[in-house]
């Protein structure tokens, strides 16, 4: 027995252990230790050590706004003049949605023309569909619509509308441009990817605050932050997409004569194109995502409702707004997903004008229509108020209902799960002394990548403890641990199922696709009402955000298994459960680290959101930063979220190598 | 009488690996396969030496890993060889500005992909039209074009479908029409027919046979399928590991292969496909004859002729009596008798 457990923990298995175990007993005697040593330094790190980071960066800040100057103008120009670049067509999409054309300001505003009716709008967007894909497509957005303007959300849903009709276009172009440049020189593809990590991982209220310093409260300060934080993926796809343009029709492209610019737009990017629209589908999500989010900033629209309903705990006014996104959501997705997978029919060679675009000619046709009745009759301009059906006393009832019937089964769950798993993972990680985390990541790198990944992993941990973040750093990873602890736990048996079942695959595979779509200020809105604020509250909206990676992953990396393989065990004689367990999940395991890799990707990113519903994290740090527009605190606070992310990033892709090189799967 | 020749390759070589140009020269131009093998280069072209004339099919055939891709691909410059020289028309290709090879590949050259390489978002007419609207060529006039080469073809009705609604054999058609769009000189055909069917590919050799006997264009194929190369070319390069190991006619390479390997590939064709009744000939001895035949007829397409007459015929090349062919002959060379 004693030489079974011997070899079971020789080699790597045997270092891990010892790992855990000296964290472990770290962790837990620390503070007895510090007692007994009166070595202060090793529960907290010292004052004087901290690197005064958030002044120099406040202070570069402020010299950037106040003083930056490039000869012929100063910073303060430059970015006023992509403030007005960004307002302009704002205003004009603002004015065709809500406002209406007028001349003048204030007072002597006179309007010459109303906005687009709401019947025009949702023609549009139906007509849209219809081309995109069919009637189905075409039903399913009109609806969500006509949802909008009967449940009285029209106005902010055209406002949050607007600012994603703008978005996304820079967005996307913004994207394309650096991705064909990473695309054609690949030393700016090594410099650009480190920083579109960060732009991916740095938490978006960190950039808020910066942000609000360069272009002021307001919509275009909302604009800004949502672009910045929607393109990155655009950028990759970009590359990827061309990369992976087969070479015979490059080849094909230069043998006919193309110039650099033909072979990029007639040959590269037309190739390239159902790629290309996956990105503007995430461009499409992400914006709308920050859209929601930065109404905080003055975007306003349906966030800012949803927004303002958590805070006066006004329930039903919180759900509706918040299904008013998530309805949104949908119709955008869907719509953008369609031009995706759009396959263009023959080209039409009708004659005529009306022959050829019945579509946009009827278009055209409504709009003016529905303008011109609409100043005789206003009910066709906007949806009369007194026609819009309010669910906000009906949810706020239900909520009430679940709370009177089941407050003590609720409370009892949260109870159960904060005593015996959430608590105890707390003390363990807020318990291990700075020093020694800094050096169990080292370590931990090391032993996976050489000092290649050690070193850097050292050096991230050390810039949060060098910051006087680490408290509040091991509580973001405790959250963020245990939330990724359960949403795999939920996530990988639903995944394992749906890759060996269709019928599952279809169920799950459509539920986690709409989870999917919701922007993740969504979340917080049922978990608040049922279990009100605090870390439970949290975990439960970070799990449910970040649960679809998991599902994902194992499920395809269950389904990418070669069938031989299987079929191999079946012909061995293994049971159901030893085809599980012997092959299939070995084989998995690289694609399950991925999705775990994932899954805490998008733990992290919500857990800066659950700030608001009161965690005392580094959301919370970033979060109280905004609030007091501290550039330097939101920064360095936000950075040391990326850099977890980054750490975390960096050790599990090299698990994942582990595996799938002693899987075989890659030399 | 040879033609002038159009390409004109002299030690051709692409080695892959750490600064390729500066271990070649540190081995005088001519490291072997050991020196390369230390190195750890990759040699995928070696030392080539090639003379492609005017108006003959001059087809590359080797296994895969042969470097006959990579060779093409230097010969359309589309990669830059690491060392030698290559000469289109006497203009040295390899020393010509951007400008003026854009230009040459538009008016002079086309190439056929493997894998047809057709641009998805585009019909069938727009695809073929493709290389004249990159030159610029008003709409009309390049549609008109594209039109009379989908129906030399034969795809006519097919114009305004999509690449993924045809079939591969269909696909391929395109690209042929589309390679052809340009009245190229020079064609290059890159394996065009290894991604298809068996019968398929037969079907396209004859297509491909036809329009070379109307266009008679020059050509460079590529090929790692034996039986086709004994078909279509006037003379086969045969290549392997990089190099060249013999260039000859089909004829040649049956009866003399040079190396083993050559003579691998050789075996099992059937003689009777491959030499010409001007090889088994005897004198004319001014006899009595059943008629006359071309000389360069292969003994299988005469054989039924010869065979079911009982006198020998008159063999006529460039319009003069050479000799006769009698029924014995052509029978050694059926059942694989004696010397050729």
């Amino acid at each position: 027995m004693s030489g079974r457990l011997g070899r079971w923990l020789r080699g790597p298995r045997l270092f891990w252990i010892a790992l855990f175990a000296l964290t472990w007993a770290l962790s837990t005697w620390s503070f007895p230790l510090y007692k007994a040593l009166g070595a202060r330094w090793i529960i907290r790190y010292p004052k004087a050590w901290e690197l005064p980071l958030e002044g120099w960066l406040s202070a570069a800040m402020k010299w950037l706004v106040e003083e930056a100057s490039f000869g012929l103008f100063t910073f303060r120009d430059l970015t006023r003049a992509i403030a007005a670049l960004i307002e302009a067509p704002y205003r004009l999409v603002r004015a065709a949605l809500i406002d209406g054309f007028s001349t003048g300001y204030g007072q002597q505003a006179e309007q010459w023309a109303p906005p687009l009716s709401w019947l025009a709008v949702i023609f549009i967007v139906v007509a849209i569909a219809r081309y995109a894909q069919g009637w189905r497509l075409a039903a399913l957005v009109g609806g969500c619509f006509l949802y909008l303007a009967v449940f009285g959300q029209w106005e902010s849903a055209m406002v949050t509308l607007a600012s994603v009709l703008i978005a996304v276009p820079i967005g996307v172009a913004g994207g394309l441009a650096l991705g064909i440049a990473a695309f054609r020189a690949p030393w700016f593809e090594r410099a650009l990817r480190p920083l579109l990590d960060l732009m991916q991982t740095v938490p978006v209220f960190a950039y808020l605050v910066p942000i609000l310093f360069l272009f002021g409260f307001g919509p275009v300060s909302a604009l800004v932050a949502t672009v910045i934080y929607a393109m990155p993926p655009m950028v990759r796809v970009t590359t990827v997409a061309l990369q992976s343009v087969p070479h015979e029709v490059t080849d094909a492209g230069r043998m006919m004569g193309c110039t650099r610019r033909q072979m990029l737009w007639k040959v590269l990017v037309p190739s390239a194109m159902p790629t290309l629209m996956v990105g503007v589908n995430q461009v499409i999500m992400l914006s709308l995502n920050m859209v929601i989010i930065a109404s905080m900033i003055g975007a306003g629209g349906l966030g800012f409702d949803v927004l303002a309903a958590l805070r006066r705990l006004d329930i039903g006014g919180g759900i509706e707004a918040g299904l008013a996104i998530v309805v949104m959501a949908i119709a955008l997705d869907r719509l953008s997903q369609a031009f995706a997978t759009r396959q263009a029919g023959a080209p039409l060679v009708a004659q005529g004008v009306l022959r050829r675009h019945p579509w946009l000619v009827t278009v055209i046709l409504v709009v003016l229509g529905t303008g011109l009745v609409g100043l005789f009759f206003p009910p066709v301009q906007s949806y009369p108020e007194s026609a819009t059906i309010t669910t906000s006393a009906f949810w706020a009832g239900a909520i009430e209902w679940i709370n009177v019937n089941f407050f003590d089964t609720l409370e009892r769950i949260k109870t159960f799960l904060l005593t015996w798993l959430m608590l105890p993972i707390k003390r363990f990680f807020t318990g291990i002394p700075w020093a020694w985390g800094i050096a169990a990541m080292g370590l931990a790198g090391w032993k996976l990548g050489g000092w290649r990944l050690g070193l850097p992993a050292a050096l991230l941990t050390g810039f949060i403890a060098a910051s006087g973040l680490w408290g509040k750093a091991m509580v973001t990873v405790y959250l963020c641990g245990t939330s990724v602890l359960i949403a795999s736990l939920i996530g990988i048996p639903l995944g394992i199922w749906a890759g060996q079942s269709e019928r599952a695959n279809a169920v799950i595979g459509a539920i986690i696709d709409t989870l999917q779509t919701l922007p993740s200020f969504v979340y917080l809105i049922p978990v608040v009402m049922l279990f009100r604020v605090g870390d439970f509250s949290a975990m439960i909206a970070v799990v449910l955000y970040a649960l679809a990676p998991a599902v994902r992953y194992a499920a395809h990396g269950l389904r990418s298994i070669d069938a031989q393989m299987i079929e191999a065990g079946k012909v061995a004689g293994c049971t159901r459960r030893q085809l599980l367990w012997r092959i299939k999940l070995p084989l998995a395991t690289p694609a399950l680290l991925l999705g775990l890799n994932q899954t805490i990707m998008l733990a992290l990113s919500m857990l800066v959101i659950t700030a608001l519903v009161g965690t005392r994290d580094l959301g919370q740090e970033v979060y109280i930063a905004l609030t007091k527009a501290n550039t330097g605190q939101g920064i360095i606070a936000g950075l040391s979220v990326a850099f977890i992310a980054i750490a975390a990033d960096r050790i599990i892709s090299a698990l994942a190598r582990h595996a799938r090189h002693r899987l075989g799967l890659e030399a | 009488m040879d033609d002038p020749v159009m390409l004109d390759c002299r030690g051709v070589w692409k080695l892959y690996g750490p600064a390729p140009a500066q271990f070649l020269k540190a081995h005088g131009g001519a490291p072997d396969a050991g020196a390369l093998a230390r190195a750890g280069m990759i040699g995928a072209v070696r030392d080539v030496n090639a003379r492609i004339r005017a108006g003959e099919c001059f087809v590359i055939m080797g296994l895969s890993g042969s470097g006959k891709s990579t060779l093409l691909r230097c010969m359309a410059r589309l990669i830059e060889p690491t060392a030698g020289e290559i000469l289109f028309e006497g203009r040295d290709l390899l020393a010509m500005p951007e400008r003026e090879l854009i230009a040459l590949r538009r008016r002079k050259m086309g190439m056929v992909f493997q894998h047809f390489a057709l641009l998805p978002h585009l019909t069938v007419l727009q695809n073929v039209a493709f290389p004249l609207d990159v030159q610029g060529i008003e709409r009309s006039k390049r549609e008109a074009r594209a039109r009379e080469m989908i129906a030399l073809v034969g795809l006519e009705g097919r114009e305004d479908c999509f690449p993924r609604e045809l079939s591969g054999g269909q696909q391929q058609r395109v690209g042929i029409a589309r390679s052809l769009a340009v009245e190229p000189e020079l064609w290059f055909l890159d394996e065009p027919f290894s991604a298809l069917d068996p019968l398929i590919r037969r079907e396209m050799q004859d297509e491909f046979l036809r329009l070379q006997s109307m266009l008679k264009k020059t050509i460079v194929f590529i090929t790692h399928d034996f039986d086709e190369a004994i078909r279509l070319a006037d003379r086969i390069a045969v290549m392997k590991d990089g190099a060249i190991v013999q260039t000859a006619t089909p004829e040649e390479l049956v009866l003399n292969p040079a190396t083993d390997y050559v003579a691998e590939f050789t075996r099992h064709i059937p003689r009777a496909k491959v030499l010409r009744l001007r090889t088994i000939m005897e004198p004319d001895t001014g006899g009595a004859v059943a008629g006359e035949l071309p000389a360069d007829l292969t003994v299988a397409e005469a054989a039924a002729r010869i065979e079911a007459a009982a006198l020998p015929f008159r063999l006529i090349e460039a319009g003069r009596p050479v000799g006769i062919v009698g029924r014995q002959a052509v029978i050694d060379v059926l059942v694989g008798r004696g010397k050729p």
